[in-house]
């Protein structure tokens, strides 16, 4: 690690801190809903049961992806030289996430608009495919993360398309993906009731075997290859393992919302990691940036921004997560195939 | 072609489009929230239905709105990354406040909105789509203000790099940092901008439901029992004609001010907007405004109006029938002497003596598309209301419209005009502002990203507007056949207490 011209200050720290907790907001709840899109081919064996898994992220999901754009925002705003550096350097990969976002985004309002089957399988695999695509880059992305991606003294990404594409960075997007896979059949069991809920419970456990797997792999290589927080990165390590592992147990025992709350933890941990190994360099390697670093001090906005938009942060993340909350509680019951209401053509436009 | 001239297209094709929804999306959704108000309020029927039938309408195209403005916000760090560099400090917060304040709030909120015709109580359910309504309209003012501090780079200045090419404190430099927020939110432009692109929505939302209600009205004349959709579809069609007309008059008046303001802080905007090559106006003399000119605007030859409108142009620029309005040859040769676009300007000023070793010589936009979109822009929002008025007149005393032809393409105008009038006045705004990316400052040339390919920027590019072609496919495709379906039968609806019924509404 290169040592810094200037330690980072307090307002600093603290924004690096508030982009990690957003990513991990996005992570956790956009996470169930790629999980749902990308579980609707394989457990929904009828229409009906597509529309249940639909309709479990059908009022959230939308609210979800503000976490990102959030993030995204916010590392405008604090970090301007992180935003544009990483923006522009993964500049296919971030295209080939809106496209994801794109596709997926307009699949679940519209798929409802028209019951003809063609156009429902059509608006499912956008759904689908899009948040495959999603989940897999930011997958390959974050391993990129704690890779370090290297820059030259413009502050430049040099590493080129195809140097994103090592055997951990690819093992990276897999894991994202089956984790979050893992995380949204625990969710749908959480969220359905009858055939589907026994069923989604049923994939939850090959899933959860197979993200243990991966993930305790990918983070071993991680911590022997990458270290980061010494020994705190390996508490880390073990309570990310520990999160997945009681996931899976639990689900297996039918109690989903310890599930639940074990996977979005797993998640949360798993991130941690990620952003500790990530200060204070944003995930850049400076070894090529000839004693101009890009890092939390030099892509920083100034104290006066950076207090400004705290300010916002500490008044509005709150009632963010106050509403938020609310419009959760007021989707808290299960539903099943019975809840699905019938459509007649009449019907296709009521409501 | 440079990756800046695709980067620049790729950024008009995707705003452009973007800003297809968002006037409906800004407008449509108040409209729909007052519809559902006057239901709670009156528990007449016929608002309930509009309410629902307009609310479809409105999520059809929200879902577009959505999508492409995600875009939006990642295409600064994309494509323009020393842009975003240059100005992050101050035009980051902006954006991040919209996510926090606007998106969370907009988004939540009509997701509750959507589900929860069954599982919130009536009053509750009213106000989470006013809720999304103002989080739409909240976006609005930082994006705006955002877009204002480009025009008008206020309450910031410049930081240099010291010897070991550093700013304060280990920090950044090279770039535009915040003085005063309070400035960049109270910025002129802004405050005129806002009610402006606000009220152009309302123009727009009101052209849309006037148009759909109207089409309907003409097909529903004559009918048997059609007496509630009649009575249903003529309140709407009024209601979206005064919209219109009101909207309008809106329109002009705070379009009116921001031209002066624009005047004021870009004044070559406004000579580009007029083809004004020399110097007019001042003292007993004025300058005039050209409606319609033949031949070439590219100042070798005098322009030739066809229609002028005397001392107009004055007028707009300044207030004053006689006020002075520069023109591009005069104000290219005082730039080039040193003066600066706004004297007293501290971020001009303070990146005035690094602007000046960039060299610029051409200090103008395009005149062309700076002088056609302009008129353009008026011409199709009169045109808007003028059919408002039109439709009002046709319906008075409780008569309807005739089918047919012309009312058909009069209901596809009022949809369409205020439309492309925004189309126009952005891209006015935007192509008007060249070759700045902040006015008199940072050049478009700049700001591009110096590690993205023309390749990649081609490649994007052109997969942007391959699929969103597509989806504008299926968007009007599924807009058109909502507005065909008609207005929705309804029953009450009520707060599900039995977890075995099914839900009155699910995707």
């Amino acid at each position: 690690m290169l040592l810094l011209a200037t330690d980072p200050n307090f307002l600093q720290t603290i924004w690096f801190i508030l982009i990690a907790v957003l990513w991990i907001g996005y992570l956790i709840l956009e996470g169930f809903d790629y999980g749902v899109a990308m579980l609707l081919p394989i457990l929904a064996k009828n229409e009906k049961e597509k529309r249940v898994m639909v309709n479990t992220i059908g009022p959230v999901w939308d609210g979800n992806q503000v976490w990102l754009l959030t993030a995204g925002g916010a590392t405008f705003a604090a970090f301007p030289g992180w935003y544009a550096t990483l923006f522009s350097g993964l500049y296919i990969p971030l295209f080939l996430i809106l496209m994801g976002l794109i596709i997926r985004g307009v699949a679940f309002e519209y798929r409802a608009k028209n019951p003809e089957t063609q156009w429902r399988n059509a608006f499912d695999w956008m759904a689908t495919i899009g948040s495959f695509v999603v989940a897999l880059v930011f997958g390959v992305g974050f391993a990129n993360f704690v890779i370090g991606l290297p820059i030259n003294a413009k502050h430049i990404y040099v590493g080129g398309f195809w140097g994103l594409f090592t055997p951990f960075a690819l093992l990276g997007g897999i894991v994202l993906v089956v984790l979050f896979a893992f995380h949204g059949a625990i969710y749908l069991s959480l969220k359905t009731k009858g055939d589907i809920r026994v069923r989604a419970r049923a994939l939850a456990n090959p899933l959860g075997l197979a993200a243990i797997g991966g993930g305790a792999i990918f983070l071993l290589w991680f911590q022997l290859a990458y270290p980061a927080g010494g020994i705190i990165g390996w508490i880390l390590l073990v309570l990310a393992a520990a999160g997945l592992a009681s996931a899976w147990f639990f689900i297996g025992k039918g109690r989903e919302g310890i599930a639940f709350i074990s996977s979005s933890a797993a998640i949360a941990v798993v991130a941690v990691m990620i952003f500790v190994r990530m200060f204070p360099n944003l995930g850049f390697d400076n070894s090529l940036a000839q004693g101009h670093p890009l890092n939390v001090v030099t892509a920083a906005s100034t104290d006066s921004t950076l207090t400004l938009m705290l300010i916002a942060a500490v008044v509005f993340v709150p009632i963010v997560l106050g509403y938020t909350t609310w419009g959760y509680t007021r989707f808290r019951k299960r539903i099943g195939v019975e809840n699905m209401p019938n459509e007649a053509p009449a019907a296709a436009h009521a409501g | 072609m440079s990756p800046e001239t695709i980067a620049r297209w790729q950024f008009g094709i995707t705003t452009v489009y973007h800003f297809f929804f968002v006037p409906v999306t800004l407008a449509l959704s108040m409209i729909v929230a007052i519809f559902q108000t006057m239901w709670v309020k009156t528990g007449d029927e016929k608002f309930l239905r509009m309410t629902k039938f307009y609310g479809k309408l409105f999520l059809i195209n929200f879902a577009m709105g959505v999508v492409t403005g995600i875009v939006q916000e990642f295409q600064f760090g994309m494509n323009w990354s020393e842009y975003s560099r240059f100005v992050g400090d101050i035009f980051g917060a902006p954006l991040a406040l919209e996510a926090l304040l606007a998106f969370f709030l907009e988004s939540t909120f009509l997701g509750l909105w959507i589900f929860g015709w069954d599982r919130l109580p009536k009053k509750v359910h009213l106000a989470t789509i006013w809720l999304a309504a103002i989080g739409t309209n909240l976006s609005a003012i930082f994006i705006l203000a955002a877009n204002s501090w480009m025009q008008s780079p206020v309450g910031a200045t410049y930081v240099a790099c010291d010897a070991n090419g550093f700013g304060p404190n280990g920090g950044d430099c090279n770039r535009a940092i915040m003085t005063d927020f309070g400035a960049v939110l109270t910025n002129p432009v802004s405050l005129v901008t806002f009610p402006h692109v606000i009220l152009s929505a309302w123009l727009t939302a009101g052209g849309l439901v006037a148009a759909i209600s109207g089409w309907h009205l003409s097909k529903l004349k004559g009918k048997a029992k059609a007496e509630r959709d009649i009575d249903t579809h003529r309140w709407a069609a009024k209601f979206g004609a005064w919209v219109l007309i009101l909207a309008g008059v809106g329109v002009i008046v705070t379009g009116d001010i921001q031209g002066k303001i624009m005047t004021e802080v870009q004044p070559m905007k406004m000579a580009a907007a007029e083809a004004l090559y020399t110097t007019e106006g001042g003292g007993t003399a004025c300058a005039d405004f050209s409606v319609l000119t033949i031949g070439s605007l590219d100042g070798k030859q005098a322009v030739k109006p066809v229609i002028a409108v005397p001392c107009l142009l004055s007028f707009l620029a300044t207030g004053d029938f006689h006020g002075k309005v520069q023109g591009i040859n005069d104000l290219t040769t005082a730039y080039n002497g040193g003066q600066l676009i706004q004297p007293d300007n501290a971020l001009q000023k303070a990146y005035a003596s690094e602007l000046k070793k960039l060299g610029i010589t051409d200090w103008a936009p395009n005149i062309p598309v700076s002088y056609w979109t302009f008129r353009l822009m008026m011409g199709l929002g009169f045109i808007g209301m003028a059919i408002g008025a039109w439709m009002l007149w046709v319906m008075r005393k409780g008569q309807l419209p005739k089918a047919g032809p012309v009312w058909n393409t009069l209901m596809y105008a009022a949809v369409l005009a205020p439309l492309f009038a925004i189309s126009f006045g952005w891209i006015f705004t935007e192509m008007g502002r060249q070759p700045w990316l902040v006015a008199g400052v940072l050049p478009t040339a700049s700001g591009v990203s110096p590690g993205v390919s023309a390749g990649e920027v081609l490649f994007t590019c052109i997969t942007y507007t391959l699929v969103y072609g597509a989806l504008a496919v299926v968007a009007v495709g599924l807009f058109n056949k909502y507005v065909r379906l008609g207005l929705p039968e309804v029953s009450e609806p009520k707060v599900l207490t039995d977890d075995e019924a099914p839900l009155t509404f699910a995707y």
